[in-house]
Parts: C-alpha cells; sequence; structure tokens
C-alpha cells in the first residue's frame, strides 16, 4: 500500500531501547538501526557521536522493541465476504496490534485453492495491506476432503503453508496422501483437528454448563481422536504437521508423547483459549462461540503451562470476524469466531504479568516460532533480518473498547477486559504502519 | 386470598417482581411459592360457571410460537382470555421468520405493536432471553430448546402440592429422554428449590454430560430409581429422533424404561404419576397407569396449567402497571 512504498531507503536509529529478541534470547539496552528495510545493525552503543543529520532518531523511553507479531491464523473476508473484513482492514487491526505478518486461511469465497487465487491474495494484498500477508492454500480443493490441491505449485507461487482452514480433513486415506505427498516438498500441513461426528450440531464444551443452558456439547474427545489419527498417519509418512489450534489438556498429553517420539509435529493455541473458559458463555454470549468451544478452567490452566513448556509453539489470534446478524442470533445458530488482531499481543502479555509465562517465551510464541514454522525471514533481530518491528509499553494498562477496534467486525470476547500493554508503534521493512501518537497512519 | 383480591390492581412488595419468567433457575422459593398460591385461587376461580375476570382487561397478549404446539398454546391463550386479555396467536408458519426474518427483527417488528406480554416457544436454547433483550415488554418462556419450560414446572408443582399438600421431603423420580428435555430441567431447578429430592432415570444414552451436578441422583436401572418414590414422572420419547441413535428401539425402551404395573409397585403404595404429554402409550407408560385416575395425575396437570399461565400473567401484569419496566 502507498506508505509501504513510500521510500524506505532512510535510515532509523531507535535508542534507548530495550530490544528482545526471542530467537536468540538476548534482552538488552541498547540501540537499533534500520537501513532499506532491513536491520542494519544492533548493540549498546552504535554512534560514538551524534548520529548523521540523514539518520531518523526514535527514542523508545526504555520501551521494548521486539520482532513484530506473526500472526499464523487469520480469516479474512476477502475475496468474498469483504463486508467483514478485507485484507486492508485486517491489516489495519494487524499493525495496531503489533502484528507485521497475517497468514490468511484459505476458507474464502472462492476458495484459495488455485495458483490465480494465491496471485490474487498476494496482489490484493501488495495494493491494500499495510503488512505482509502469506496465504495458507487449501489442502483440498474446494474444502472439499476428497481432493488434494497441486501443493507444489500453489506452494511455489507464495501459499505458506496448506489446511482445510475451519475445516477438519478427516478422510483418512486423504490425508495419508497428502502428507505424503507434501513431504515432497516439504511444505507444512495445518489440520483442524476434530472429529466432525462427535462435534455435529455442538456449539460450547460438552459438560455440566452446556447441560444446564440445554445445548449440545462437543466432547474433548472430537479433538484428541482426530490427534491420535493423524499421528498414526505421519508414522507413515514424514510430514510437517502443525496442529492449527488445541483446546483441551488432554491433547497436550498426545503432544507430549508425539514430541518425546520425534514427531514433527508443531502447535498452535488461540488467544482466547488462553485466557477465556466454558463459563464466559455464560448466558448464550454468542460472542464466546468458538470452534473449537472454550473448555473447562483446567484446560486452559493446561494450555499456559503447555506453552510454558514450549509442548505448545505458537498462540495465534484465530482472528474471524463475523457480521451481527451472524451473531445476534439464538446461541446454537450463531456463527463460531472472534476477532482477535488487536488483542493477541494482549493476551500474551497477560500471561507474562501474571507470572505463568516469561516474557522471553511469550513473545517467542508470536514471533520467531511462527517464523520458524512457516520458513519466513522475519521474526527475530538481527543484522540483515527485515526491519518488522514493534515497539510496545508491556505495563501500560489497556481498556479494550470494541468499538475502537480497527476490524470491520467488532465480535470480540474481550469487550471491556482490562490488560497490561500497549503497542507504541509498528514497523513492516522499516516503515512506519501504526504509530499511536498518529493514530492510525494508514487511515 | 379470595377470587376478587386476585383482581386488586398493585401488591405493595409482590413476592414475584420480575419483568419476565424466562425460567426457573434463579427464582427463590417464595417467588415460587407465590406463584402457586396465586394460582391455586385461579383453581377455584376456573371451575365456576363464570370464569372470566378482568384483571388483564385492555392488556394484549401475543402467543408466538416458533415450534408447534397445540396443549400449552391453548392453555395460554385461554389463560389469557380468562383474565380478560386480548390473545393473538402467531404461529411461524405464518410469520415472516419462513421468509428469513431473523428472531430479533421479528421481535422488534411485534414490539412495535406495543403488546403487554409476549408468550415464546422456540426451538433454540436461549432464544426466548435473547428476544426478551430486544423488546420493552413481558416475556414468558413456553420453552426453549431443551434448557427451560417454566410453566410447565410450576403447573407440575401445583399438581402435587394440591394432591399431596407439599413439595418439601418428597422423592420424585423423572424418567426418560433427560438430555432432550426442557421439561426436566425446569422441574430440577423448582423441585430442588422447594426441598424435593429428585432422581432421574433413564439409558445413559439420554443423559447429557455433567446432569448429575445439577442436585440430583441419577439412576440406569428403573426397578432401583422407583423405590420409594412418592411421585414419578414420565417423558415423552421422541420417537422419531430416537430409534437406532440413542435407543436401539422402543421395543426395547419400554422393556427397560416404560413405566408399567410392575415396575410401579416398586415405588410408594400411594405412589402418583405425571405426564407432561402428549403420550406414546405403549412406548413410555402403559395405558392402564396413564388411564388410572387413582394413580394418573396427567388430567390434573393439564387443569393445573390454565391456572398456573393465568398467574404468571397476573404477576408479570402488576409488574407493568408498577411501571418497572420503562
Amino acid at each position: 500500500m502507498r506508505e509501504r512504498r513510500r521510500s524506505n531507503t532512510g535510515k532509523t536509529l531507535f535508542t534507548n531501547a530495550r530490544i528482545i529478541d526471542p530467537r536468540s534470547g538476548s534482552d538488552i539496552r541498547g540501540q537499533l538501526l534500520v537501513e532499506q528495510g532491513k536491520i542494519a545493525d544492533m548493540a549498546q552503543s552504535l554512534f560514538s557521536g551524534a548520529p548523521g543529520s540523514d539518520v531518523e532518531v526514535i527514542d523508545c523511553n526504555g520501551h521494548v522493541l521486539a520482532p513484530g507479531l506473526i500472526d499464523m491464523r487469520v480469516f479474512v473476508g476477502e475475496p468474498g465476504a469483504e463486508h467483514k473484513e478485507t485484507l486492508g482492514s485486517a491489516s489495519r487491526a494487524a499493525a495496531a496490534g503489533g502484528v507485521t505478518t497475517l497468514i490468511c486461511m484459505p476458507n474464502t469465497d472462492p476458495v484459495i485453492d488455485d495458483v490465480a487465487l494465491v496471485d490474487f491474495i498476494e496482489r490484493r494484498a501488495r495494493d491494500t495491506a499495510i503488512v505482509h500477508v502469506h496465504p495458507m492454500a487449501a489442502l483440498t480443493k474446494g474444502l472439499k476432503g476428497e481432493q488434494m490441491t497441486e501443493m507444489g505449485l500453489l506452494a511455489e507461487a507464495g501459499a505458506v503453508g496448506f489446511t482445510d482452514g475451519n475445516k477438519s480433513l478427516v478422510d483418512a486415506q486423504i490425508m495419508r496422501r497428502a502428507m505424503t505427498y507434501a513431504s515432497n516438498f516439504g511444505t507444512l500441513i495445518a489440520q483442524h483437528a476434530e472429529e466432525p461426528s462427535l462435534a455435529k450440531a455442538g456449539c460450547m464444551n460438552e459438560g455440566e454448563l452446556a447441560t444446564r443452558l440445554g445445548l449440545p456439547g462437543v466432547p474433548a474427545a472430537a479433538e484428541t481422536i482426530m490427534v491420535e489419527r493423524d499421528l498414526r498417519l505421519l508414522e507413515l509418512t514424514s510430514a510437517r504437521y502443525h496442529l492449527s489450534q488445541i483446546s483441551s489438556a488432554k491433547t497436550l498429553d498426545i503432544l507430549h508423547r508425539a514430541k518425546d517420539a520425534g514427531h514433527s509435529i508443531t502447535c498452535a493455541v488461540s488467544a482466547h483459549h488462553l485466557a477465556l473458559n466454558e463459563n464466559d458463555v455464560a448466558s448464550y454470549r454468542t460472542f464466546f462461540k468458538t470452534s473449537p468451544p472454550l473448555r473447562r478452567e483446567e484446560d486452559r490452566v493446561a494450555l499456559v503451562a503447555g506453552l510454558s513448556a514450549r509442548t505448545i509453539d505458537v498462540i495465534v489470534s484465530s482472528h474471524d470476524p463475523q457480521a451481527p446478524e451472524n451473531k445476534r442470533l439464538p446461541f446454537a445458530q450463531a456463527a463460531y469466531g472472534v476477532v482477535g488482531l488487536e488483542t493477541l499481543l494482549a493476551v500474551a502479555l497477560e500471561l507474562y504479568h501474571n507470572g505463568h509465562l516469561a516474557l522471553m517465551d511469550a513473545l517467542r510464541a508470536v514471533t520467531s516460532r511462527p517464523a520458524e514454522i512457516l520458513g519466513l525471514p522475519s521474526g527475530h533481530l538481527s543484522k540483515g533480518a527485515p526491519a518488522d518491528l514493534v515497539l510496545m509499553d508491556i505495563d501500560r494498562p489497556y481498556v479494550v473498547d470494541a468499538e475502537a477496534l480497527r476490524s470491520k467486525t467488532k465480535n470480540t470476547p474481550f469487550d471491556g477486559r482490562r490488560f497490561q500493554g500497549r503497542v507504541i508503534k509498528t514497523y513492516v521493512d522499516g516503515i512506519a504502519v501504526y504509530d499511536e501518537a498518529q493514530a492510525d497512519l494508514a487511515a | 386470598m379470595s377470587v376478587s383480591e386476585a383482581a386488586q390492581p398493585i401488591i405493595p412488595t409482590p413476592a414475584f417482581s420480575r419483568r419476565h419468567l424466562l425460567g426457573i433457575e434463579g427464582l427463590s422459593p417464595l417467588e415460587i411459592t407465590s406463584l402457586l398460591d396465586l394460582a391455586d385461587d385461579y383453581v377455584d376461580q376456573n371451575r365456576l360457571i363464570d370464569k372470566k375476570q378482568t384483571t388483564l382487561r385492555g392488556r394484549t397478549i401475543i402467543n408466538l410460537f416458533f415450534e408447534s404446539s397445540t396443549r400449552t398454546q391453548s392453555s395460554f391463550e385461554l389463560a389469557g382470555k380468562r383474565l380478560g386479555a386480548d390473545t393473538m396467536n402467531m404461529s411461524v408458519k405464518s410469520s415472516s421468520l419462513n421468509k428469513g426474518e431473523t428472531l430479533i427483527d421479528t421481535a422488534i417488528t411485534l414490539n412495535a405493536m406495543h403488546p403487554d406480554i409476549l408468550i415464546v416457544r422456540h426451538q433454540d436454547s436461549g432464544a426466548v432471553e435473547l428476544l426478551s433483550q430486544k423488546v420493552s415488554c413481558s416475556v414468558i418462556n413456553a420453552g426453549d430448546g431443551w434448557h427451560e419450560h417454566p410453566t410447565q414446572a410450576l403447573l407440575d408443582a401445583l399438581t402435587i402440592r394440591r394432591r399431596l399438600g407439599r413439595i418439601e421431603g418428597l422423592k420424585v423420580a423423572i424418567c426418560g429422554d433427560i438430555m432432550h428435555s426442557r421439561v426436566t430441567r425446569s422441574n430440577i431447578h423448582l423441585l430442588n428449590t422447594l426441598g424435593a429430592e429428585v432422581r432421574l432415570i433413564a439409558p445413559k444414552t439420554l443423559l447429557p454430560a455433567g446432569i448429575e451436578r445439577l442436585g440430583v441422583t441419577v439412576f440406569n436401572d428403573m426397578r432401583q430409581g422407583l423405590v420409594d418414590c412418592d411421585i414419578i414422572m414420565m417423558l415423552r420419547l421422541q420417537m422419531e429422533r430416537m430409534a437406532g441413535s440413542f435407543i436401539p428401539s422402543t421395543r426395547e425402551y419400554f422393556h427397560y424404561f416404560g413405566l408399567d404395573r410392575e415396575k410401579l409397585a416398586l415405588a410408594k403404595p400411594n405412589a402418583l404419576v405425571m405426564h407432561p404429554g402428549p403420550m406414546n402409550r405403549g412406548v413410555e407408560i402403559d395405558s392402564s397407569i396413564a388411564d388410572d385416575r387413582a394413580i394418573s395425575l396427567i388430567q390434573e396437570q393439564v387443569e393445573m396449567g390454565v391456572a398456573v399461565r393465568m398467574a404468571a400473567l397476573t404477576a408479570l401484569s402488576r409488574q407493568l402497571d408498577r411501571g418497572d419496566h420503562l
């Protein structure tokens, strides 16, 4: 978009910064120099005297300067549902949330299952988005779970992974072939693990609360069964397999074993599964209707511990904009999904402030780990890396106001929630795309 | 309380002072008994030749039924008419919901007609509560999904109380399709609130997860569950969705969970049998029990239904008189 297209040949010096690089684990006070959109250098002090007049100097006042966030699971309405979200509006929400790379899901209309569609996304992103956008392409044509897509060509066109998004690939034979075929190219397969026959009509976690509310529940077994199955298939193949998001403590036990056995498996958890539980559904609040459902508090606690133990690699927003007409409905009829691009960092920092997660681990799960899994050049701070940066005040109190969110739809489960930690500035390739002092540079 | 007192306009601090009647969960014992007391008077009134009252004269009541119903809808309609209100029936077949209008739009449209009380049945749990948030009139839940059916629980309680004089301390067994039953959930809350002992009897496939945490004892063997019971509430088995998926056959179901004389003999000698209707004779209940007026309270339940709904309408109307809703 225009902002980014604007010359990025200048030099920017961040001084007085707390520079945190989750990949190397370094946490230093100092300066970071950006030149031509890349990180040129960083040290306690880069200039003996005053920097030249060609250098823009930004005093960070001791605040944290970290790699921009990478959100591995974002649903955008483009193409097909632009009234919910466009690549442009999603990217502005992302920039405000410190997210410099978003991975969009193929559940669009038409489905991203063809090279032309990947091209379309890349072109639209280039023209309208202010952060990096990479698509995951469909694992099967039309997300129908029947025929695999042209994984090689799609990957060459820019697809960073393959998934049926919010649908499980149910047919075991097709999943086996997809894994086998994907291993030719080393491409990533991401699965939304839920056995559909156990989740049919289910709207929330199975248990006492669903029973009280008279709602059909989804048992945790719907998830564990699919994860167990895929692991058996993984034993027959050698694919790179990623669980898009997990929700239950029992899945963690399975993952422990799988990782110990050396399987090439990675895993993400949605921010809302780390911050909320089934009780938040309370009296049929559809903004808390998600798939997989919010589960018990015990599950939430286990997921946080799993993140700390690095059994879970990544935190995603699972950003899924839904218009009011899809949410202002009886619970069973309402759409699944919450928006989360702007609250992803806040949730990660909440875990740090509550003492459940080291700051480095919280940031790693939204920067370097997703970059490693996706094979992206960003997500870390080192010489030559893209200057995708977020400057944040990790302590500043922040109360979420749904109406102030930049997404086109406001279906956040966090309206009114108190967080600590706010984005001050966001940079993509060295260019500022968000500055709280100027509200929204892209607006 | 005399019959005429019910027609008096305002009680300073009525025990039931809610705007809506959406469910039993959360009601206090006093709120429940005040509704039952009021209904008690209406039972007597309804047995007179002149049944007509003027309590709700000028009030407009709309029956909005998204799910078809004969007995509940006519019971509400009759209750409204006996209290002198103007009642109107809207069934989903004739409403614009079939044309894609959302529940909330329907609510807003009806609200603009200034009804005083909406009586709503909907196939989705929570739908009536959602609708109640969008209207300025009072709302009675006439059954939402598997969630609640408060007037059914109230009429069951009134039936029991009139026959046995109390609820507290009674052993009440609810048998059948617990999972899909809003009647059960409302009855569990009401009976527990008034101090009865609630037992549930069902095959495990018809019990929802965690139901035992609602303050009930669960039995999978009907013969054990019935021992010592004062009241047996049988539930309707929705056969069309049962066969093959929740139970193997109605024959097998009746064998283990149908109420016949032999199983009934395990309950207290004077145990009474209830059913919210409509019954599947020979599937969940033996005809000879259903028709035995010494044992079966089924016809009385229907009679109590009208009285309880009159009480609910009166209680909500009093709140409207107080103007609290504005």
